[in-house]
């Protein structure tokens, strides 16, 4: 008889918040919760190991196991450095576009097209409020060429069919003055790592 | 006061300087053409405006961006107002031979296109009198073997912004070293997932943290090798 998994604690980064839930639910797996850091630290990274380290100890008594739903995320090493140190796992990849892409896909990608910009489910929802304010475009137009005038392409790696998100998408990639381009993702890359880790 | 109100040829050299700082932290480009055209008409060598107004006030962007009180919408448009009073400078510094501290080639490494890091070390650099040869983005070992080559350089300047394209900058150092060139140039690297301890791991002479540290670090770096 195969135990029960253990109490399972997700720290994931806010961006990744609704795939999380839709790969638990679709998997019944009650025996897992997820907390999120928040998804902003995307642009200063430097603050995300320590953050971490502190989800980790403010729940590491109510929880049998701890994963980490992050990337690099731009913290060259010091996440896994944190992590490491503090005992838990996580997900491999740079950042979240290789994870639901698959390693070899995306660096295939990255080698072919190193001028691609790429959105994911949540950049593409939230889109107008965290990269067109967030980078200051809306009050500031002159700003455009110097953040994305070395893009070619916009990619929007979907994990969730949804035609609305791909209007947003594209939308998106003409703002930007982009080429565009679609390739569904799904949710195989986060399910295969928490069924293998705690499924 | 309003700065709309503020009528900078009222102000004394000093609340210039000041306010010229405080203008380029609001990214006015327009004012800081202004002041910098004031502090000419009134005799200023054309490097001490640019060191004294415009450098002086983009290192305290500088920290505030270190220390998460600008974001990097504000670092560029700070940026951008102090290119346009550089824009005003830079024939004149040309004519007045102001000093040159060195020269650099920089780029970003291969497969990596980003660049807005690299461009504000760039104008740091040159505001600090720097002679920069920009190599722009994606470059592989050759394009900065033979800028080497073409431009003798005190510094070779390497960038990244991703973690899977900074390892390249390993594979730089060590084809420098192949060809027995290595020791001729120092080797400076940045970008946002870098630090100390990658630098000294690919074997880099130094790692700038940021623009303004990039220029320090540059400046002690060359003059001790003149010196020695």
């Amino acid at each position: 008889m195969t135990a029960a998994p253990g109490k399972t604690l997700l720290i994931a980064c806010g961006a990744l918040a609704e795939e999380c839930f839709a790969v638990i639910r679709a998997n019944g797996w009650d025996h897992m919760e997820v907390t999120c850091l928040p998804a902003k630290l995307h642009n200063r990274p430097a603050l995300i190991p320590e953050a971490m380290r502190k989800k980790i100890h403010e729940n590491r008594d109510r929880f049998d196991r701890i994963l980490a739903l992050y990337g690099d995320c731009g913290t060259g090493g010091g996440l896994d450095k944190v992590l490491a140190e503090e005992g838990v796992e996580r997900i491999s990849g740079a950042h979240c576009y290789e994870f639901y892409t698959g390693a070899a896909a995306f660096a295939a990608i990255a080698d072919a097209e190193p001028a691609t910009f790429y959105l994911t489910d949540f950049l593409a929802r939230h889109f107008d409020r965290l990269i067109i304010e967030g980078l200051g475009i809306d009050k500031h137009p002159e700003l455009l060429p110097l953040y994305f005038g070395n893009y070619e392409k916009l990619l929007y790696l979907s994990q969730i069919e949804n035609a609305e998100l791909q209007d947003k998408a594209r939308a998106a990639a003409e703002r930007l003055f982009l080429d565009y381009e679609y390739r569904f993702t799904g949710l195989s890359g986060l399910g295969d790592f928490l069924k293998q880790k705690a499924g | 006061m309003e700065d709309d109100d503020i009528d900078l040829s009222a102000l004394d050299d000093g609340e210039l300087v000041e306010q010229m700082h405080d203008d380029l932290y609001d990214g006015l480009a327009d004012e800081i053409c202004e002041g910098v055209n004031i502090l000419l008409e009134r005799g200023w060598e054309p490097y001490r405006v640019l060191t004294e107004a415009l450098v002086e006030g983009m290192r305290i962007v500088g920290i505030d961006f270190r220390d998460g009180i600008l974001f990097v919408p504000e670092v560029l448009l700070a940026a951008n107002s102090m290119k346009a009073g550089m824009a005003i400078l830079k024939p004149l510094l040309a004519e007045t031979g102001a000093p040159k501290a060195g020269k650099m080639v920089i780029g970003t490494v291969k497969g990596d296109i980003h660049d807005i890091g690299k461009n504000l070390v760039i104008m740091m650099m040159e505001g600090a009198g720097f002679e920069v040869v920009d190599l722009g983005i994606n470059n592989p070992v050759e394009k900065y073997l033979e800028a080497l080559e073409e431009h003798k350089p005190d510094i070779i300047g390497m960038s990244a912004l991703l973690t899977t394209t900074m390892p390249y900058m390993k594979v730089v150092i060590d084809t420098m070293k192949e060809k027995g060139i290595r020791d001729d140039y120092i080797v400076m690297v940045g970008g946002a997932p870098l630090n100390e301890e990658f630098a000294e791991s690919v074997g880099a002479d130094a790692y700038g943290r940021d623009a303004a540290m990039t220029v320090e670090i540059a400046q002690k770096m060359v003059a001790e090798r003149r010196a020695a």
